[in-house]
């Protein structure tokens, strides 16, 4: 019994080749985070970094939706308004009078219903997912007019409280409740991924369908599930944003998920599947987080950079994604 | 061997699609510990039989049997847990998962839902052990080469207590070292106990490995062989078959060589030209007027030679000569620029454009040519395609018709026109008779000899000797990627000795050079 | 009885039949429930009334749909045409912004030419990164879509530009022959795409590139400059319906100008029945999807319902043209159309979809 030891690929090939864009990323979030502390005093301090994360909550948790979508090499352009009309609802319910617990219950069930519905659509009748969730888009943003055309402010108690409680020192620093349930989504997305099943196929889909079919890997099944993750994440981002804003608007979070695409794809996920985790969106979305609190502290610049800016990185990491090849179709 | 009981019985399978009849009462048996080869030109029906076991198609006919009980699969899933493992031609793993992780996946050692990494890194790394294949479980597949996807396929097959591994092709893309490699381990696991159904096209690797050869034709059974009494050339005949001449006979004697084309300026010429992994580097001279067969096995190689020629796939080295001056043919713009024309024998994914006319696909090769800017008059399209329609007898004879409405014939007479429109100095014809009706074909062929006495040279491919031998003035010889010899179609030329060639590959190997 | 019935069919079996048959309810709709609809009348020798609104409000759209229509052909898809007409408009309007007389012709021309530049300029960009360094489209574009925004706001200063140009506005609010000029403008861009692609063999290469791009490659058509060639005219048509919203209200607004245009494009070419899977495209059919759309959405005002809600609506039509074209939902519920070609030689088309 000899072993003998096969032609492998070019080492190069193996490790950190896959890891470049994370890599990249951190190196460009810390390269950006170095730029703002020699740049301005106040950015040390590390309650700017508390902020990054209480301002951009509701992004991270949606962005963690899509991650699941993108590696199936599919794309949800629904997320935004589902967001949107998360808040709406709840806000509605609330002022309707409705107990907090219950309305927190119904409008987490609409994002995922909606999201499950369009998976449904996109397996069964074999539509581009560009284009039902297109559809999904236009029928939570329609909804979200359709029961009213004004902002509704948020009265409830359970609301303020989450919105405005704090936990950290007194007087010192602290993060908002919605970044530890960021936090949590995070963890727990982190965890399905690596290591369960679903979290698996949602790899082995994105890498190769047809093979994941030949496999006998639930590919119908995988694919439904993402699309009704994503909606359950884009609903209790809705949630946060609601606890954010303490309001349900008709017409907020319009292109949030053009957002949420650039952040998950800075943040080194693969566009064509397969490839890329939820740490590296949670480097993508503090890199949005961090050019905008650059653009704020800077004063002369101006918002408008920030979709430049989130464009041009755009472009440069998908540039880099085809460089490197990880398509491996 | 033949005390031992089979371990898979198929009796009296039959199995049609509309229009076709795929296989018809085929019985097949397979025994514990041998590798057996399923032989068959392509059409014989081997992929469907190796469906209908899997379970991928429902089956019209006949009875599945496993250790003796009766089985009916509802599709690869289901048959690997009954212990039927199936490893595809084309690698079907997720190139961005680990080697490990392939071999798992979808049923990986968990405890509380989590699945069990440490496990599944060293079971991976047990049962590839057992293979002789000492590499990393943690690197991602795609980092291998293929004859190692091609062996982790195979341990992900054998992990669910395989008794029965049908091997699909698995050879066709790797290297010699790669296949002696896939052979130790089908050895090893063939001497466990367990039964391997082998599908190749290539002759040699069967003698080296099978025990025993079962060979279709048609969609029917020619015969079940020990590989001791079926010599090579016996295999290669009863694979093709001696075809019953149907067709009108277009000329009674082959057409020999005349010195006329002979003497003329040959056309192209070729010198070592070849791409790696494609064909080994060869050379071929082509004149005006000249047929130019080329004869072989599926899988030998001959379409890559044509790709070539083409410019479809870039050539790694060697040269080409037109006209004896030196030119690149590095994609198909340059090739028609030179005077090639080239019918693909994927019609459909390569010829074809199905939404557009008959008109349209008619003379889109030369309207390319002259560019998007310079449109062909109308009249002129409907003079040209009229003409070509009239001539070809395509049916129905309607320009305006999307394409893909027409039947296999008659598609393949609209690319045939398209090229001919273009006027080319060298057509290729890739298969250009396969899979349609026998009066199409005739006139196919009928066709070819027209244009080669009007001065056009034609490099005609097929896996049908009659058809080469009836219209070639020279026969090249392709086998396991090698233009091994050329053969001057004159009175010494005959179906058994070119049969002879294609399964030896001895013959006249300097002609080649 | 057998031949009417034939004829029903054949007609039914149209590609147009469908979005006409919408049209039709659609104004008949209107009619029973405002019998003013489809009134119209002189006015200054002006034609005024809402079939007219209809046709003049529709006029950037048919145009960005045109351009979208080439691109889908192939294929591809364009997102970035919202961003384009933003851009546009801005680089329009500022220019006459600061132009001492901005009602002097030669500005407003130089206006319209400098746009159209860099509007065209945008447009090889995107057919690069699409044909030359082979960027799925929808993410190539998506870049412009991100980026051009925020182009537009820094082009305005983040400001609404307000112009007070007579022949700029004309573009927009403008009449000739009694009819709104937009009107004759998306015409005249209708029938020079018409001929761009139908006089010349350019429409046949599309769709030839877009139905089977590697049989096209090796019928010897270079599909690289093709592809190139539609994503720059996408932007030009683009470029031309962003001047027409910002003429419209005189003032260009970085970030609304062409807001979700691409998404109305898109959905009027799929309407007018061209594939999103690439292949024959439609001008008529998109021209007249184009009408839908904005008819759905003039409705939709007249119903007092808010313009947000339209989207309900345009939910419920995407979802039903999308279903109606998807094979997968013919096979499971439809009925075989008489003439639908037989399938050929099953078990090739099988051995077809296995390989990975």
């Amino acid at each position: 019994m000899s072993t003998t030891s096969l032609t492998t690929g070019p080492s190069w090939a193996k490790l950190p080749r896959r890891h470049m864009p994370v890599l990249a990323t951190l190196a460009l979030l810390l390269v950006m985070y170095g730029i703002g502390v020699s740049q301005y005093r106040a950015f040390s301090n590390i309650q700017v970094v508390f902020n990054v994360f209480i301002d951009n909550g509701f992004l991270l948790v949606i962005a963690v939706g899509m991650t699941f979508v993108i590696l199936t090499g599919g794309i949800d352009l629904s997320v935004g308004s589902v967001a949107a009309m998360t808040a709406m609802v709840s806000a509605w319910l609330l002022q309707s009078g409705l107990p907090a617990l219950l309305v927190l219950v119904i409008a987490l069930l609409i994002g995922p219903t909606l999201g499950f519905l369009m998976g449904c659509a996109i397996h069964f009748f074999d539509i581009q997912p560009f284009i039902v969730t297109l559809a999904g888009m236009f029928f939570a943003r329609g909804m979200c007019t359709f029961i009213s055309n004004a902002s509704i402010p948020i009265t409830d108690g359970f609301w303020t409280t989450m919105s405005q409680y704090r936990i950290g020192a007194p007087r010192g620093n602290f993060v908002s409740i919605s970044v530890l349930v960021a936090f949590a989504v995070v963890l727990i997305a982190a965890y399905v991924l690596a290591y369960t099943r679903l979290g698996r196929n949602v790899y082995a889909i994105g890498g190769n369908p047809q093979s994941a079919l030949l496999m006998g890997l639930p590919l119908g099944r995988t694919r439904i599930a993402v699309y009704t993750i994503s909606g359950l994440c884009a609903a209790i981002g809705g949630i946060l944003l609601s606890f954010y804003t303490l309001s349900g608007a008709p017409l907020i979070a319009i292109g949030m998920e053009l957002d949420v695409i650039a952040a998950v794809v800075i943040g080194g996920t693969v566009l064509t599947g397969g490839s890329g985790y939820i740490f590296g969106t949670v480097l993508g979305v503090l890199v949005l987080g961090v050019i905008q609190t650059l653009i704020t502290f800077d004063g002369s610049l101006n918002s408008w950079w920030t979709k430049i800016v989130i464009g041009g990185l755009l472009f440069a990491f998908i540039l880099l994604q085809r460089l490197i090849g990880i398509r491996y179709k | 061997m033949t005390d031992s009981r089979p371990v898979l019985t198929m009796t009296g399978i039959s199995k049609s699609f509309p229009g076709v009849r795929a296989l018809h009462n085929v019985d097949f048996r397979l025994l514990p510990g041998e590798v057996h080869a399923l032989m068959g030109e392509n059409g014989a029906g081997k992929s469907t039989l190796i469906k209908v076991l899997t379970g991928v198609y429902g089956i019209d006919e006949g009875s599945v049997t496993l250790d003796g009980e009766q089985v009916a699969f509802n599709g690869p899933m289901q048959a690997a847990a009954a212990g039927v493992s199936t490893v595809y031609q084309e690698v079907n793993l997720c190139p961005n998962l680990s080697v490990a992780e392939n071999i798992f996946i979808g049923r990986e050692p968990r405890r509380f839902g989590a699945v069990r990494w440490g496990e599944v890194r060293r079971r991976a790394r047990q049962l590839l052990t057992r293979l002789d294949l000492d590499i990393d479980v943690t690197a991602p597949v795609a980092s291998y080469s293929l004859a190692v996807q091609q062996m982790v396929a195979i341990a992900r097959a054998i992990d669910v207590q395989a008794r029965v591994l049908i091997l699909d092709e698995p050879t066709s893309s790797l290297d010699a070292g790669e296949v002696a490699q896939l052979f130790r381990i089908m050895r090893q696991l063939r001497d466990e106990g367990i039964a391997i159904l082998f599908v190749t096209h290539f002759l040699d690797q069967v003698y080296g490995i099978a025990d025993r050869i079962t060979v279709l034709r048609n969609g029917t059974l020619v015969g079940e062989y020990p590989i001791d009494e079926l010599p090579q050339l016996a295999l290669v005949e009863k694979m093709i078959g001696k075809e019953l001449d149907v067709l009108e006979r277009i000329e009674e004697q082959p057409r020999p060589a005349t010195a006329a084309i002979e003497s003329g300026a040959p056309f192209v010429q070729v010198s070592q030209l070849g791409r790696r992994g494609a064909v080994a580097p060869f050379s071929l001279t082509i004149h005006a007027g000249e047929v130019v067969g080329l004869a072989g096995l599926l899988g030998s190689g001959r379409t890559e030679v044509a790709r070539l020629l083409f410019g479809a796939d870039r050539a790694d080295r060697g040269e080409v000569q037109v006209d004896g001056a030196r030119t690149g043919l590095r994609n198909p713009v340059q090739a028609i620029e030179q005077g090639i024309g080239f019918c693909s024998e994927n019609r459909r994914a390569e010829g074809i454009i199905g939404d557009l006319s008959v008109r349209e696909n008619m003379i889109l090769a030369m309207q390319a040519a002259r560019g998007w800017l310079r449109p062909i008059p109308r009249r002129r399209q409907d003079e040209l395609v009229d003409r070509y329609i009239k001539a070809l007898s395509i049916r129905p004879a309607n320009p305006e018709m999307p394409v893909r409405n027409l039947s296999g014939g008659n598609q393949q007479k609209v690319l045939l026109a398209r090229w001919l429109i273009t006027e080319p100095r060298l057509l290729i014809l890739d298969e250009p008779t396969r899979g349609i009706d026998i009066g199409a074909k005739a006139e196919i062929q009928k066709l070819v000899v027209q244009l080669s006495d009007g001065g056009m040279a034609v490099l005609f491919i097929s896996a049908e000797l009659e058809e080469v031998l009836r219209l070639s003035h020279k026969i090249a010889v392709m086998r396991d990627r090698e233009l091994v010899a050329q053969l001057d179609n004159d009175d010494t030329v005959d179906a058994d000795r070119v049969m002879q060639t294609i399964a030896s590959g001895t013959e006249r190997e300097e002609a080649s050079r | 009885m057998s031949d009417a019935g034939n004829r029903f069919r054949t007609m039914l079996g149209h590609r147009l039949f469908w979005p006409v048959a919408v049209l039709v309810v659609m104004l008949a709709a209107n009619t029973i429930y405002r019998p003013g609809f489809l009134a119209v009348e002189v006015n200054n020798g002006h034609l005024y009334g809402t079939p007219i609104d209809i046709l003049r409000l529709s006029a950037p759209l048919i145009l960005v749909a045109l351009g979208m229509t080439l691109v889908i052909s192939t294929g591809g898809i364009d997102l970035s045409v919202g961003s384009l007409c933003a851009i546009s408009g801005a680089i329009a309007c500022l220019y006459i912004s600061r132009a001492p007389d901005q009602n002097n012709l030669v500005t407003v021309l130089t206006a319209l030419a400098m746009a159209l530049g860099v509007a065209l300029a945008l447009g090889a960009w995107n057919g690069v990164l699409v044909s030359v360094i082979g960027i799925q489209p929808i993410i190539a574009t998506l870049i412009l879509m991100v980026a051009g925004r925020g182009l537009a706001q820094l082009i305005a200063e983040g400001q609404i530009i307000t112009i007070n140009s007579g022949p700029y506005r004309a573009i927009g609010l403008g009449h000739l022959l009694t009819l709104p000029l937009a009107i004759f403008i998306a015409l005249a861009a209708a029938l020079l795409v018409a001929a761009f692609t139908r006089r010349t063999a350019l429409g046949m290469i599309v769709e030839s590139v877009g139905g089977n791009r590697e049989a096209s490659r090796l019928a010897g058509i270079r599909s690289g400059r093709v592809v190139f060639l539609v994503y720059v005219v996408s932007a030009a048509c683009a470029a031309i319906a962003g001047f027409m919203m910002t003429a419209n209200v005189s003032s260009a607004d970085g970030n609304n100008t062409g807001l979700w245009v691409e998404l109305d494009a898109i959905l009027a070419v799929v309407i007018g029945g061209t594939s999103l899977a690439g292949g024959r495209f439609y001008l008529g059919g998109t021209i007249l999807g184009a009408l839908i759309i904005q008819t759905l959405t003039t409705t939709v005002y007249a119903m007092n319902i808010s313009p947000q809600t339209a989207l309900l609506f345009k939910a419920v039509v995407v979802i039903a043209v999308c279903l109606i074209q998807a094979p997968a939902f013919r096979a499971k519920f439809g009925r075989r159309r008489p003439g639908a070609p037989p399938p050929q030689s099953s078990p090739q088309r099988q051995k077809e979809q296995v390989p990975a």
